[in-house]
């Protein structure tokens, strides 16, 4: 019991500072080491870590399996999306200076785009390779 | 420090010791790539190395029972082919330039452009994400394909079919 | 010098021999997927090693820096790491499968038992 109380207040002291942190990785990767993948890989992380903690089923209240299957393919589409924003606008295929009129505007603008829609993709696909794996367990103990 | 994690994981026969192992080998290896000023790599090396592969390995050894893997009888062949190829790829990397030559071709064609024109052209101070994201966004797109097809591969691979339980 | 000069090769050398030796001489399926990952881990070393200038910085654009490290690796390596993460995650189902399958993961049992089951039918 005693234990349960410690990891029960440290997840709930640590993981919002976890998503916080994935969100400062994913917007603040145009300055220091950062970007989508790690981005995507640490929210996965803060999710997974709460289900480690408090069981599957919350987490699946938390992060509905039919969300995260949306952001899998969310992403991939946001990324192919500013492509053909590209081509519309009158550029080639994922040509960023298209995309304002002033054209470093245009690459900064692809560029967070382009990156959000990474991020959300490899969120989505991590956390629903955990939810897989830890799903099928042996027998049907649903409240670990 | 990681030879000596290596040869751990070889001669080990547990296998929640092997997939520790595993994670401190990716924690080793993300440490030396800091010490190579590669801090993107880094940081995805940790974070996924050691965390997601460790997260998946230990939900597959939890679904397949953990047992021990079994002792190896007569391992002579694959260890002289091992040798073999040891000394073929020392031999060949006699030819390669040494450790932080400026005069190596790796650094003389493309990259310097990117390294002067990189802020201008993209008002992106990281490189690494200048060039990621913009000058080889291609590359970035087939990846970002490759995570979405591996997720829909394990989807379809490990998802239940709800018609199991009548059919069998 | 030429000793000190390819030392980073050689233990990239070392660890790709010992992921390779742990894929063909082990014949636990989980181990084997492992050994896959570290051989994997040390091509990444291989690529970036050659990259590191000695006096330079990581490859951010700030005042004050002059010699920068070669970030063309870094951004294939980046890939190569999510890639390798994705075919992990694919083998393990895989893996999963064939436990449920044939009730064991050691390559040898396997085999036996799709001989036994009469020529892999």
């Amino acid at each position: 019991m005693r234990r349960q109380m410690v990891l029960r207040v440290v997840g709930k002291l640590f993981i919002p500072y976890m998503l916080l942190f994935a969100l400062y990785v994913q917007f603040h990767g145009d300055f220091g080491p950062g970007g989508g993948f790690q981005a995507g890989v640490i929210a996965a992380a803060a999710v997974i870590f709460y289900a480690l903690i408090f069981g599957l089923p919350a987490a699946r209240r938390l992060a509905p399996d039919a969300v995260v299957e949306a952001m899998v393919a969310l992403g991939v589409l946001l990324y192919a999306g500013v492509g053909v924003a590209g081509i519309v606008l009158g550029g080639n295929y994922l040509d960023y200076f298209v995309l304002d009129r002033d054209p470093v505007a245009g690459q900064h603008r692809g560029i967070f785009w382009v990156e959000a829609g990474v991020g959300i993709t490899v969120t989505g696909v991590m956390l629903k390779i955990f939810y897989m794996f830890a799903g099928r367990g042996r027998g049907l103990d649903e409240e670990r | 420090m990681m030879v000596v994690t290596v040869l751990a994981i070889v001669l080990q026969r547990n296998l929640f010791s092997v997939v520790v192992l595993a994670g401190i080998y990716s924690f080793l290896m993300a440490t030396v790539l800091v010490a190579l000023d590669a801090v993107d790599v880094a940081m995805t090396e940790a974070s996924v190395g050691a965390g997601i592969s460790t997260v998946l390995l230990l939900g597959a050894l939890y679904l397949c029972g953990g047992e021990e893997a079994k002792p190896l009888d007569r391992p002579w062949l694959p260890l002289g082919v091992a040798l073999v190829i040891v000394g073929a790829l020392v031999y060949g990397t006699f030819g390669l330039p040494e450790f932080s030559d400026p005069q190596a071709p790796f650094h003389t064609h493309v990259v310097p452009r990117y390294l002067a024109q990189a802020l201008k052209e993209t008002g992106v101070p990281n490189v690494v994400t200048a060039v990621l994201a913009s000058y080889r966004g291609y590359d970035t797109l087939g990846e970002t394909v490759v995570v979405f097809t591996a997720g829909i591969g394990v989807i379809a691979l490990l998802r239940r079919a709800r018609r199991r339980e009548e059919d069998r | 010098m030429s000793v000190l000069g390819h030392y980073s090769y050689w233990i990239t050398v070392i660890l790709m021999v010992a992921g390779l030796y742990i894929v063909i001489a082990r014949g636990n399926l989980i181990k084997k997927l492992i050994g896959l990952s570290i051989f994997q881990t040390s091509v990444y070393l291989l690529y970036i090693a050659p990259g590191k200038l000695i006096g330079g910085t990581a490859p951010i654009v700030a005042d004050g820096f002059k010699v920068y490290s070669n970030p063309l690796p870094h951004v294939l390596i980046l890939t190569a790491i999510v890639v390798g993460v994705a075919t992990l995650a694919l083998g393990l189902a895989i893996v999963v499968r064939i436990r449920e399958a044939y009730g064991s993961i050691e390559e040898d049992e396997i085999l036996a038992a799709d001989r036994d089951s009469g020529a892999g039918a």
